[in-house]
């Protein structure tokens, strides 16, 4: 029965979740009245127009911030709790690795963090070291590596604890058009490995086309989700799908939402 | 390459310093120049002759002559025993200086009222001139010391150099204890890392780069407020009793004072050498923010 309950429970719920900045100038109002269910082992994208709220609401999932109105829960429990559990990995556009850590020590940091034996840690950082194909330069600090590499040392870091639900922030907002690809595809062969549900960030419609079951469409003032459209492409992610017709047709579809969106994009910024 | 570049200069200053003072002695008049009248007479430039200014080769020469005649040690070795007193006495006063510091800091990067509350008076404690204080704390060992208590007299020569060891080191490590981006503090939080943990892991290893200077500050303060104490409390042993004591002989031996100054540069630099030894074991901790 314990094994059935948590296979039912959801990675993250939201529901009527708001957040109000108390700003200078007046209160800001970052969210209103998001419902979001994302199942666990589901990929979720969230795209729109900057300062719609999508950090706003990874960082009330990620308990960064506090939800201001709403419910939100992360694994049947409080975001808090969650929290506390370990319950969640993170990653931001920035890799924010600790640059007098060498990539071995900076992915070891959260298993250290939660005393994990030193045996252990060592044999999952060279697993995850693998994983995320950078065996070889475990030794290495940070500045010794490129964009990439160190962006790759960050989703090995998140993993580390072994999160069933990955939350991103652009992570590959920084990097070039290759390596944003190739990066793509390792997330997908590593969530699809780790049986992770992913909350992401971006603000590219082919990255969220590609990478997602669902993509969570936004529009600001007030922040809010305006629409949620469907990727029926389940086990078929890889370069061939950026090719087909299908795929096509999905980033129409999420483009028209996007604009559809009660929102002149020539008003933004 | 850079070091040996640095050293080079470094020896190039010196050089030049020492052909400077050669070459004012050689050109410059001996009584100096003076201007105007008897009584109220202004030195505008120093005078030369040998009482006032000896020789490179002479202050050398002293240096190896015995310190009081007769077969008493050279004067070298004098003034090197001196100075390591002096030295010891100041490397407590910087151990002292660091350990206040460093908990001041860290009390003012936990809470803001106790920035508010420290912070001015950290500022204000730099202007009260040593020459003041001095006597005040060596009054106060007395006192304790009569009282029972264990106070030797070094020790407050040792609490006035950490006076002036301990602020670069509060300021320093204040600066540093903040400097860790957001993006680190968030994910601190994320692995819901406590105070202490986010203390060791993130904010001491990225306060080094700031720590550093501020180390070296300290040592050079210790130094420099362990020569003044020395002097301003009657301290007999160290390097700045005995600069006072031969300076007091200069117009019979006008080159021997130069020996305990001599001596008080190399203390200096040694203890800005010491810290720069110490800055060698955490140079993983200096590395340049990754490039993206
Ligand atoms: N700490 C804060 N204090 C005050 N206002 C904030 C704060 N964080 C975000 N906001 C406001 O909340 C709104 C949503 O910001 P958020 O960063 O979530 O947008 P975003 O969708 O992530 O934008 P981008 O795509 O540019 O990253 C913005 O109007 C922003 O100004
Ligand atoms: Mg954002």
């Amino acid at each position: 029965m314990e094994h059935g309950r948590a296979d039912a429970v959801h990675a993250v719920e939201a529901s009527g979740v708001g957040k109000v900045f108390a700003g200078r100038s007046g209160e800001v109002v970052a969210l209103t009245d998001v419902d979001l269910t994302v199942r666990a082992g589901e990929f979720v994208s969230l795209i729109g127009p900057s300062g719609c709220g999508k950090s706003t609401l990874l960082r009330l999932i990620a308990d960064l911030d506090g939800a201001s109105s709403g419910a939100l829960t992360v694994f049947g429990k409080p975001a808090h709790q969650a929290r506390l559990d370990q319950d969640y990995g993170i990653a931001f556009q920035q890799a924010g690795l600790l640059p007098w850590r060498t990539v071995a020590e900076n992915i070891a940091l959260p298993l250290e963090l939660h005393r994990v034996g030193k045996e252990q840690r060592r044999a999952r950082v060279a697993e995850l070291a693998e994983l995320v194909h950078l065996g070889d330069f475990v030794d290495r600090h940070p500045d010794q590596l490129s964009g990439g590499m160190q962006q790759r040392v960050a989703i090995a870091r998140a993993l580390a604890a072994s999160p069933k639900l990955l939350l991103m922030d652009e992570p590959f907002g920084a990097l070039d058009e290759m390596t944003r690809e190739y990066l793509q595809s390792e997330l997908t062969r590593i969530a699809a490995e780790t049986g992770a549900a992913v909350v992401f960030v971006t603000h590219s419609i082919p990255e969220a086309v590609f990478l997602s079951d669902r993509v969570v469409v936004m529009s600001p003032r007030p922040g809010r989700i305006t629409d949620i459209v469907e990727m029926p492409f389940a086990g078929e992610r890889d370069e061939a799908l950026r090719e087909s017709p299908a795929y096509f047709e999905r980033v129409t579809a999420v483009r028209e939402a996007l604009h559809g969106a009660p929102v002149e994009r020539a008003n933004e910024r | 390459m850079r070091r040996w570049r640095a050293a080079g200069w470094g020896a190039v200053g010196i050089l030049v310093l020492a052909a400077a003072w050669e070459l004012y002695k050689l050109l410059g008049p001996a009584q100096g120049l003076v201007v105007g009248a008897e009584g109220s007479e202004l030195l505008l430039l120093p005078r030369t002759h040998d009482r006032a200014m000896p020789h490179l080769w002479e202050m050398g020469a002293r240096l190896l002559a015995p310190t009081s005649g007769g077969d008493t040690p050279p004067l070298i070795v004098t003034v090197a025993g001196a100075a390591v007193t002096t030295l010891g006495t100041a490397a407590v006063g910087w151990l002292l200086g660091v350990l206040v510091g460093g908990l001041l800091a860290m009390l003012m990067q936990r809470s803001r009222l106790a920035e508010l509350g420290l912070l001015p008076w950290i500022v204000v404690s730099q202007t009260v001139p040593l020459i003041a204080f001095a006597p005040v704390v060596n009054s106060i060992g007395t006192q304790l010391e009569r009282g029972g208590g264990v106070w030797p007299q070094w020790f407050s020569v040792a609490v006035i150099a950490s006076y002036l060891a301990f602020f670069p080191v509060a300021i320093g490590l204040l600066q540093g204890l903040r400097s860790p981006d957001a993006i680190h503090r968030d994910l601190m939080r994320s692995y819901a890392a406590g105070y202490w943990q986010t203390l060791i892991r993130l904010r001491l290893p990225a306060a080094v780069p700031h720590l550093l200077p501020a180390l070296r500050l300290a040592a050079a303060n210790a130094v420099l407020g362990a020569v003044v104490a020395e002097v301003s409390i009657g301290l007999r042993g160290g390097i700045g009793r005995m600069l006072i004591q031969l300076a007091g002989q200069a117009s019979s031996d006008p080159a021997a004072p130069w020996g305990p100054t001599f001596g008080a540069i190399a203390l200096g630099l040694v203890a800005a050498g010491s810290v720069a030894l110490m800055a060698l074991g955490l140079r993983n901790y200096r590395r340049g923010e990754e490039t993206a």
